[in-house]
């Protein structure tokens, strides 16, 4: 098993994944780092990637109503970066920055799109293992919504 | 100062306290320090609750946030008149104070002995909580793993900041801390306090679980630590009701069957779950 594919099987995101799937997703696979500061992914761009986080913290940013930045999230290692992929239009909704030293997996949209079409199973997979994060993080962010210590 | 004898616990009849010292913590919340006559709190656990009497105003329940070497601590927002009027109080002025009352944390008994502990705290709940903090920290060894999940709605909001610093400077102890919203200079988490228990590696068949905090926060995370694997019966929380007797008598504070003034503030979630999911109550 190459390096790079056994990043891919550790990771939790992907750690149910068939080995078959590893491979596929590997070939859509690259190692990148991001200094502190820099981004992963801006808002409104093309979403024509996402990560998978091996170590430092992202911030998911938007802009408040005065136009200072807002964290309203943020991500660590063992989570992913981006669902806007699998959605169209496929456009970035939240700036992603790196917080401190970040190392990931990027992995290419068109590439795993195309992939997911061709195999099902491997579709099936990402599906199985995105749906429950985004309703995770739905969950999370209807909580935030709530200004639940406001009363505390 | 001189004290008059102190009440049995369960009286009527305040006894007097001395505020001693003030401090501002965050927003309208101050931390009154109190001297209170000898032998009357000295037996407070973590997790009781006082009746603070503001002079002319009124009682109002508060938990007691720190009681060790004479120094009985409450921590206060101001919300109403009597929360208020006692926020407004300055040192060398006097209150009348009845107490301590109710259930208090399951901390030094048999139930966590050698249990990995797993405090969660949401805004203003942290304050109950921390007598515990201090408590398994000055008995260190009798437990396992120490977690301290905090909430808050963003960094201006943490109360007992620079105590967290220090707690989070100890090997033995495992903080994180989460806001809700923060701007670019915070460098900790964002996100809900629920996001932090899936990733604190605690041992669910082996720990014990105390919470406090808004109602709503405490039923989601009682949720979220069910379903990483913790049995109901190890799930504290501590129910906040307005409480006017304190000793289960005047029926303010019913909460379905039980009265949080005696049966809790702090029960286990086996009793409070069926209870919980009540809107009503």
């Amino acid at each position: 098993m190459g390096t790079l594919e056994h990043i891919i099987a550790e990771h939790p995101f992907c750690s149910s994944f068939a080995a078959e799937h590893c491979k596929l997703v590997a070939g859509c696979a690259r190692n990148v780092r991001f200094e502190a500061g820099s981004y992963l992914a801006r808002e409104n761009d093309p979403a024509d990637t996402f990560f998978l986080l091996r170590s430092g913290k992202v911030a998911i940013e938007t802009s408040s109503p005065s136009g200072r930045p807002l964290v309203v999230g943020t991500l660590g290692a063992g989570d992913i970066v981006g669902a806007s992929w699998l959605v169209p239009p496929y456009r970035w909704i939240f700036d992603a920055r790196a917080a401190g030293p970040v190392r990931a997996i990027v992995l290419d949209a068109t590439c795993m799109r195309a992939k997911c079409e061709a195999d099902h199973d491997l579709g099936y997979a990402m599906m199985k293992q995105f749906v429950p994060t985004v309703v995770s993080r739905l969950q999370a962010a209807r909580l935030q919504t709530l200004d639940m210590y406001g009363v505390a | 100062m001189a004290f008059a004898p102190a009440p049995a616990p369960g009286s009527f009849t305040p006894s007097l306290a001395k505020v001693t010292a003030k401090r501002s913590e965050i927003g309208d919340v101050v931390t009154l320090d109190l001297e209170t006559p000898p032998g009357s709190m000295e037996h407070a656990r973590p997790g009781q609750f006082n009746m603070l009497y503001a002079f002319g105003v009124g009682e109002v329940a508060i938990s007691i946030s720190g009681n060790a070497n004479g120094r009985l601590e409450h921590t206060i927002r101001a919300v109403g008149a009597v929360s208020q009027a006692l926020a407004d109080l300055e040192p060398g002025t006097s209150i009348g104070i009845r107490g301590p009352f109710g259930a208090g944390w399951p901390v030094g008994t048999q139930t966590d002995k050698n249990k990995d502990i797993v405090i969660v705290a949401g805004g203003l709940g942290l304050a109950p909580l921390r007598p515990v903090v201090r408590d398994i920290l000055a008995h260190r060894d009798r437990y396992g793993r120490v977690f301290i999940l905090v909430g808050s709605r963003n960094p201006e909001a943490i109360l007992y900041d620079e105590e967290l610093r220090d707690w989070r400077k100890r090997f033995d102890l495992e903080v994180e801390v989460t806001v809700d919203y923060a701007g670019r200079g915070w460098r900790g988490n964002v996100g809900a306090v629920t996001c932090l228990i899936g990733n604190a590696g605690f041992d669910p068949e082996s720990s014990v679980a105390m919470v406090c905090g808004p109602e709503i926060m405490m039923r989601f995370v009682a949720g979220a630590l069910v379903d990483a694997g913790m049995p109901d019966h190890r799930i504290h929380l501590s129910m906040e009701r307005n409480m006017k007797c304190a000793v289960g008598l005047c029926g303010r504070c019913q909460f379905g069957p039980t009265f949080i003034c005696k049966d809790g503030p702090v029960m286990s979630y086996d009793t409070l779950r069926p209870l919980l999911a009540i809107g009503e109550l």
